[in-house]
């Protein structure tokens, strides 16, 4: 039984392509779109979903054979709000600019169906270590895709990168403009469509009959 | 009352859950197969937010806001926990009061209905209130008293039922028209509401 045997590489693994929580699983999409109109931000919320989805496996997992099925739902949630908020707090007194600009999100990580889905899926069911890895793996897999989407949002709707500017002056010019529609909430959903779309194509067993 | 009446409008319209804050997607995607069910649920997002909303709004001013409690101590910091644990408790009830009384909308939610506790829609509602209490009474996104809580809850309620009937509606006929085949399902959901949402943002412009 060793720490980084094949099965474990698997479950680290999976969430980051194949498996990936938003454009497979379909979790945790209310954050994934809203944060990402800049790259800040977005880094930002994927690092904070990453500790506290691995830190919620982790817990869950060590107290998982103690938890009554019953209550379980309110324990995990007490669990992942405790951590929110500890996270929330540190935000606040580090990077103050960027949690006004995350505003509720940063609360609504409680409520990110990531976190129940992999608690309830994985948590309750496996040892603390591959928990523990399923959580950074979903967390990185969520990440990926929020700072693809930034990435696209950022560069076409306000010529930027992290806020600096990237596309030469010369270009604006000679006519080019900035496409304001990118930083828009609707073009975040159609976005996330495409890339669906691209995974899918490229892989077969993905697509729904 | 006119400032009431203005925020249940604009929380329908101009600050849709869905098409504004993307909020309560999960369910939002899943359940929106077809008309009867996505009904169902809107009703109970509603039903659970016009709850949820005033109690945590009682909560936030005599609780949890500053100077309430004990003069100079601000807990605002404990209202992720507490919020949370008021809707998980009041979606306890809800679920038990559904299954008496309908069974068959019971039967038809299925999971859904404990998932509620976990809908950004309905916690996303209770931050936003906390966020909005302390803005200036002109502004017409302002939350001043008990009554506007219950204006923005019903409205952000019907807002979220609202949309999750209209994409009920396009899918239901969706699914006789022919869409490429790595575009089924999810993928073509997703740009559907993109452009639902452009249609949503001509309300922006809307003023009350």
């Amino acid at each position: 039984m060793s720490l980084f045997s094949k099965k474990n590489k698997e479950v680290f693994t999976a969430p980051l392509g194949k498996n990936n929580p938003v454009t497979v699983q379909v979790l945790g999409i209310c954050s994934a779109l809203a944060v990402t109109a800049q790259l800040k931000p977005a880094i930002v919320m994927g690092l904070s979903v990453t500790i506290i989805v691995a830190l919620s496996n982790l817990v869950i997992s060590l107290l998982r054979n103690t938890i009554p099925n019953r209550v379980r739902i309110i324990i995990q949630l007490v669990v992942v709000a405790a951590l929110v908020t500890i996270v929330s707090e540190v935000l606040k007194a580090f990077a103050y600019d960027v949690s006004v600009q995350l505003s509720v999100y940063i609360g609504l990580i409680i409520t990110n169906c990531i976190l129940m889905g992999r608690l309830e899926a994985f948590a309750m069911s496996n040892k603390p270590w591959e928990s523990l890895l399923d959580g950074l793996g979903n967390g990185l897999g969520y990440a990926k895709i929020l700072v693809i989407v930034a990435f696209i949002r950022e560069l076409f709707g306000s010529g930027c990168l992290f806020g600096y500017q990237v596309i030469p002056q010369w270009c604006y010019d000679h006519g080019y403009l900035n496409n304001g529609l990118m930083l828009m909430p609707p073009m975040a959903l159609i976005i996330v469509g495409c890339i669906i779309w691209w995974q899918r194509a490229h892989n077969k067993d993905l697509q729904e009959q | 009352m006119e400032h009431f009446f203005s925020l249940f409008v604009r929380s329908i319209f101009v600050d849709n859950m869905i098409f504004a804050f993307f909020l309560g997607m999960c369910s939002y995607l899943a359940v929106s197969k077809n008309v009867k069910t996505a009904l169902g649920l809107g009703v109970a997002v509603t039903f659970v937010e016009l709850i949820t909303l005033p109690v945590n709004y009682l909560l936030q001013t005599k609780v949890l806001g500053p100077d309430c409690l004990v003069p100079g101590v601000d807990l605002s910091f404990l209202s992720f926990i507490l919020f949370i644990a008021v809707i998980a408790g009041i979606v306890q009830l809800v679920e038990m009061i559904v299954e008496k009384f309908s069974p068959s909308l019971y039967n038809s939610l299925g999971i859904f209905l404990p998932l509620i506790a976990v809908n950004c829609a309905i916690m996303g509602a209770s931050l936003f209130m906390q966020q909005r209490i302390g803005l200036d009474p002109s502004n017409t996104q302002a939350i001043t008293n008990f009554g506007d809580s219950i204006a923005y809850a019903l409205g952000s309620g019907i807002g979220w039922g609202l949309a999750i009937v209209c994409l009920a509606a396009i899918r239901e006929k969706m699914a006789y028209s022919d869409v490429p085949k790595p575009l089924k399902g999810l993928g073509i959901t997703f740009i559907t509401v993109g452009l639902m949402a452009m249609a949503f943002m001509c309300f922006s412009g809307l003023t009350i």
